[in-house]
């Protein structure tokens, strides 16, 4: 089935994230869209499979032009995604999930879906049983289930958003040779991406957006610095490491277990000095979440104790560990970080310290209207924190910080962000190590950990696997080490 | 006690749980879709007048039961609509609608307060009323009773073994994925909650035409729909659950009679009103359970805890939640 | 707490709306009337009449918008955080039972003034406990605040039949009346004419002004809006969620217990079973109309008084119950939520 992408634009408001793209699609073919974060590949591939109107263009299969409003109808016309955080439901079973969407008619067919269902896993040698629910599988398993759900309604074009973020490397060959056999069968695959390695690993094609439009094309065999200008334009410059003479114990946890997340946390032991940066590696959720709010005070360790600078902190909550120094910001901006409908200047007056009963809007204007020029916000002081865009909502989080903590605690502090904005965040927090603050900060980059750390912290299933500084060691070892082969 | 008083006490348990049967079943229906009709007290008291208006002025009880069903599935519509495509809160116009079907009530039925009305008649099915025991208790009542009897396998099969109960679970628990799926959440969500407001609609007519005939101000039933909401929330949102709670809620109620009689002493109000500390017990109850000594002894038995986790009575995902298409 | 559709609008489109809404208002009361077979126009002319008919009537009018307007103070910071308090109705309830109890001790003594006070204090104290009350249950046992209130409702019911059929009921026979009334040197002053108490007026008054000052000008005001904006990031931001819910529980309760002191020492002068007189749930109603706005609430809390006040006369002249004022209240509400709502898919369709 030949797909073509023609001229297609898409506005919100003022902001052009598709702007005249074009498109071709082979059957057979596994085609790489590449680009950084905000170059526009979400917004393109969520047209293609339905979920929101272009405003311009038309998108034709086998040269006739075709039209529809909704995933479903494009499910229809053979189009289908698997979104990087799968849209099931966790509460109902595997085979329920691969049912719902396909059933007709009043009676239940479920040994024929049951039937279907294993022939497919055998194929693909996917590991899942039907009567498991899905809220008990791993996120590269319900990307499994998914894929065998978009095959049996007759996708031909398989779009993955995203699909290795947060999947072992294991299950990522799996993946990787799946999709190959796909492409053998004579569907169209398009993989979205912003790592560069699985694009080079996996594509035949690729095309590369950069701001709305489309910078480039490139067949296999990759030219991985042709493929960085087409991205970047000019390759930006890395941040690099500070080098602080680490000071006295800061942080320090023994034996520490604790309950949270997907994995929870055993039995960890570590000590952090002033003026350390440590970056936590490891898929998502393998415990550095739980590590980090364990030391913020939002999570309370059933076994061992830990301290700060020497005070036993275990039984202490979120409110005494900020009394004691440390400060902790969340990953996600709107859920934890901000409060939709409060403006940037009621943030500043939440955080106003003195005692009284009043507050002092004074003061909370002027100390917006100076955090907002000093971070480079674009935003009045009066514009409510949801009208602000994910990177200025970031600057703001971390205009938010005190000046002199102890410990500051980070979690994803660069998640979203282009790398200019990178560059400038790090830059920041390299004053905060001057002054020796340690920072602890999780990343699911291991680039930025490297180029960026003193050390480096490798969790796996709840777990530390692995405690090295950053210049005894490289990228593949740790990559090993995230993956549960250390 | 003598095994006849034991026979009327249970017979008497399995009749009066109608009505907050027949509530209950029909909002842990609506809110498995994943909508919330805190107008239940109110729809039941307009119900049960509508019921009662139109069996007196037609003397026909199958239209009173008839309407009243369609009063409360349009009360229950009109939360569902006013949620789906006007995205307003479900809890605020639950509430002005619990208030507003009251007024409406006592003030159209004002008329017809404290008259002698039809009654729906006593049917004893013939064979099963002559099982020793059982029969009697099950068996000799009337229509409504055996409905509501059948209602909980039906609903039962109806959520767990149909195509169409799952794709409302689905809706229930996550409408962006139902919508990519090419299911209907906005449809669906407007058809069960009005399904089950019918059932509301029910449980008010077999208020006013069975169980406590006749209508007045108050009717009686003040009280009973408040009763459902906690139920469906007691019964962990499954049908069977919630049923066993209905029939112990009514067994309460029965014993309260009784007990008055021994102990003439305790003021009456005591009985009146013990359902509802009763009610706030048992919610504080069930969140201590899930709390913290269950999740203590699973805690190094990972599968146990995310079973416990994703199957323990939990409410349906998006339940209360206005399904916004992005 | 605000329903999603308060954005800006233009103020013709203002004006068209609100008049559609009256029309759909006036549309479905009038179709009520006509299933009873009542004469429409004459139920609004009496409604209207038995309002503002005269200067008695008026006071009526008043006596009513007071408790009315402490209840719907004390909403909006219940709101406000994001709480659905409908045991306001009980709070207003046990704010009379504590007067009642300490006006009982004070019905020999010679300081009436400093009884009237003590008792106003006790109030308050019943309505903001039995509120903490069921803010505890929130917090620590995890209950909805509308099952906790619900559930406290009826049991505060039950506790005010108790006492005017036991411990506290008249000499002779017991009756739905309430119980003994309290001697003259009891009651709130009044002026004579229009038997309006200056003393319930201010205070109503002054519950506007503290309430408007507080939430805009105070921390407590804006951690409220914070912790019901988003309760995680308030935590992360230092604030305490459980406790600003005791504490807005507690101002709601407050402020619903002085209703009902104001019920029994300037209105019915003894406790009755309806003392209440649903003021705790209009209020819930008139704060949502309102849009959760302080200097509206009043006004509207006006209207619904005279809406109930005037539905009085309707069982005597034309035989019809006076929940009528009950269903009108209850539309012109629902007809706001719409409102609300179209406006927000006119706005999602430019």
């Amino acid at each position: 089935m030949h797909l073509e992408l023609r001229d297609i634009h898409k506005y919100f408001g003022r902001v052009r994230a598709n702007n005249g793209i074009n498109l071709t699609v082979e059957p057979g073919r596994i085609h790489g869209i590449l680009g950084e974060n905000g170059a526009g590949k979400s917004t393109l591939m969520k047209i293609l499979a339905g979920y929101i109107q272009k405003t311009r263009g038309s998108i034709l299969i086998d040269n006739s032009v075709i039209d529809y409003n909704t995933p479903d109808q494009a499910a229809r016309h053979g189009i289908g995604m698997l979104y990087q955080d799968p849209l099931d439901y966790p509460v109902l079973t595997v085979l329920d999930n691969f049912m719902l969407g396909q059933m007709s008619g009043v009676r239940n067919k479920k040994s024929a879906f049951r039937e279907r269902l294993k022939t497919l896993a055998e194929t693909f040698r996917f590991n899942l049983h039907p009567d498991t629910p899905v809220a008990m599988l791993t996120i590269g398993e319900r990307q499994q289930l998914e894929i065998m759900r978009l095959l049996s309604i007759g996708i031909k074009v398989l779009i993955l958003d995203e699909p290795t973020t947060g999947i072992s490397t294991m299950q990522k060959e799996t993946l990787f040779s799946s999709l190959r056999k796909l492409a053998s069968e004579g569907e169209s695959v398009i993989l979205v991406s912003h790592k560069l390695e699985d694009v080079e690993a996996l594509c035949d094609t690729v095309t590369v957006l950069r701001q709305g439009q489309v910078t480039g094309l490139m067949d296999t065999p990759f030219e991985t610095t042709s493929l960085l200008r087409m991205m970047f334009g000019t390759p930006p410059e890395p941040p690099g490491k500070i080098g602080v003479e680490p000071g006295n114990i800061v942080l320090s946890m023994a034996n520490v277990s604790a309950l949270g997340g997907r994995t929870g946390l055993s039995d960890v032991s570590i000590e952090v000095r002033q003026g350390e940066v440590v970056g936590l590696a490891g898929l998502e959720g393998s415990g550095q979440d739980v590590f980090l709010r364990i030391a913020s005070g939002l999570i309370k360790p059933f076994r061992g104790s830990f301290e700060i600078q020497g005070q036993v902190m275990n039984h202490k909550d979120y409110h005494a560990c900020s009394d004691a120094g440390v400060a902790f910001m969340p990953a996600s901006r709107l859920e934890e970080g901000l409060i939709r409908g409060l403006s940037i200047t009621e943030h500043f007056a939440l955080k106003q310290k003195q005692q009284g009963f009043l507050v002092n809007w004074k003061n909370a204007f002027r100390k917006a209207e100076s955090r907002i020029d000093t971070f480079n916000v674009i935003g009045r002081p009066e514009s409510t924190v949801e009208s602000l865009s994910g990177g200025n909502q970031q600057r703001l989080l971390l205009s938010f910080l005190p000046q002199n903590p102890a410990l500051l605690l980070l979690e994803n502090p660069t998640r979203g962000l282009d790398m200019e904005s990178v560059r400038w965040v790090w830059d920041h927090l390299h004053t905060y190590c001057e002054k020796k603050t340690s920072i602890i900060f999780s990343s699911s980059e291991l680039d930025e950990i490297v180029m960026v750390a003193d050390r480096v912290l490798v969790f796996f299933e709840g777990r530390v696997v692995k405690d090295v500084r950053t210049d005894e060691t490289c990228t593949m070892e740790l990559g090993r080490a995230i993956a549960g082969r250390v | 006690m003598h095994e006849s008083a034991v026979i009327i006490l249970l017979a008497s348990v399995v009749a009066g749980a109608t009505p907050i049967l027949l509530a209950t079943l029909g909002e842990t229906i609506t809110e498995k879709a994943g909508l919330i009709n805190l107008s239940l007290d109110g729809s039941i008291l307009l119900s049960a007048m509508t019921a009662f208006v139109i069996a007196y002025s037609t003397d026909n009880i199958l239209l009173g039961f008839v309407c009243a069903a369609l009063v409360g599935s349009v009360i229950a519509g009109i939360i569902a609509f006013f949620s789906v495509y006007l995205h307003q809160s479900q809890v605020a116009v639950g509430f002005v609608l619990t208030l507003m079907t009251r007024d409406l009530a006592y003030f159209i039925g004002s008329s017809y307060s404290r008259l002698q009305g039809p009654q729906v008649s006593p049917l004893a099915l013939p064979f099963l009323q002559d099982i020793p025991f059982f029969g009697m208790i099950f068996f000799h009542h009337n229509l409504p009773v055996y409905f509501s009897l059948c209602m909980i396998f039906g609903i039962w099969w109806f959520i767990y073994r149909t195509p169409q109960g799952l794709r409302m679970r689905s809706v229930g628990e996550n409408p962006h994925a139902s919508f990519a799926r090419g299911i209907n959440p906005r449809k669906i969500q407007m058809l069960y909650a009005t399904c089950g407001g019918l059932l509301v609609g029910l449980a008010g007519a077999s208020f006013s035409l069975c169980i406590k005939p006749g209508w007045g101000q108050p009717q009686g039933a003040e009280g009973t729909g408040w009763i459902a909401l906690a139920l469906v929330i007691f019964g962990g949102w499954h049908p069977v659950k919630a049923a066993i709670g209905a029939y112990l809620f009514s067994f309460l109620q029965v014993m309260s009679i009784y007990f008055q009689g021994w102990v003439p002493s305790m003021p009456a109000q005591v009985f009146q009103v013990a359902p509802f500390p009763l009610m706030i017990f048992t919610l504080v109850l069930i969140y201590l359970v899930q709390k913290e000594s269950v999740m203590k002894w699973a805690q190094d038995k990972p599968f146990v805890r995310s079973v416990l986790r994703a199957l323990s009575g939990a409410a349906p995902s998006a339940l209360g939640k206005s399904y916004q298409q992005d | 707490m605000k329903t999603a559709g308060t954005s800006s609008v233009t103020v013709w489109q203002y004006l068209i709306d609100s008049l559609v809404m009256l029309l759909v208002v006036f549309a479905f009361t009038t179709f009520v009337l006509f299933l009873v077979g009542a004469p429409p126009f004459a139920a609004y002319y009496y409604i209207f009449k038995g309002a503002l008919g005269s200067w008695i009537k008026f006071s009526h009018v008043i006596k009513a918008w007071i408790p009315l307007t402490l209840c719907s103070c004390g909403l909006l910071y219940t709101f406000r955080i994001g709480l659905w308090n409908i045991g306001v109705e009980g709070q207003v309830m046990m704010g009379a039972v504590l007067t009642t109890y300490v006006l009982r001790l004070g019905t020999h003594h010679s300081s009436p003034a400093g009884f009237l006070m003590l008792a106003f204090c006790a109030g308050i104290l019943g309505g903001a406990l039995w509120a903490l009350l069921a803010g505890y249950l929130k917090t620590r046992g995890g209950v909805h605040e509308i099952f906790a209130g619900l559930g406290m409702n009826f049991v505060a019911q039950g506790i005010i039949l108790w006492l005017i059929f036991g411990p506290w009921k008249r000499a002779g026979i017991a009756s739905m009346s309430g119980t003994e009334v309290f001697p003259t040197q009891l009651w709130l002053p009044h002026i004579p004419t229009l038997r309006i108490s200056p003393a319930g007026l201010i205070l109503a008054v002054a519950a506007i002004v503290i309430t408007a000052l507080m939430l805009r000008y105070t921390k407590i005001g804006l951690s409220l809006k914070a912790i019901g904006n988003n309760q995680n990031a308030a935590y992360l931001f230092g604030l305490k969620p459980g406790r600003y819910m005791l504490l807005a529980m507690i101002f709601a309760g407050g402020f619903a217990g002085l209703a009902g002191s104001i019920q029994v020492s300037g209105v019915y002068h003894r406790l009755l079973p309806s003392i209440s007189s649903n003021y705790g749930y209009l209020a819930l109603l008139v704060v949502m109309l309102s849009n959760y706005n302080v200097w509206i609430a009043p006004a509207v809390a006006f209207f619904f008084a005279c809406l109930n006040v005037g539905s009085i006369q309707l069982p005597m002249v034309l035989q019809l119950d006076s929940a009528l004022s009950g269903v009108i209240q209850g539309i012109l509400v629902l007809a706001t939520l719409a409102v609300q709502g179209l406006r927000i898919l006119r706005k999602d369709a430019t």
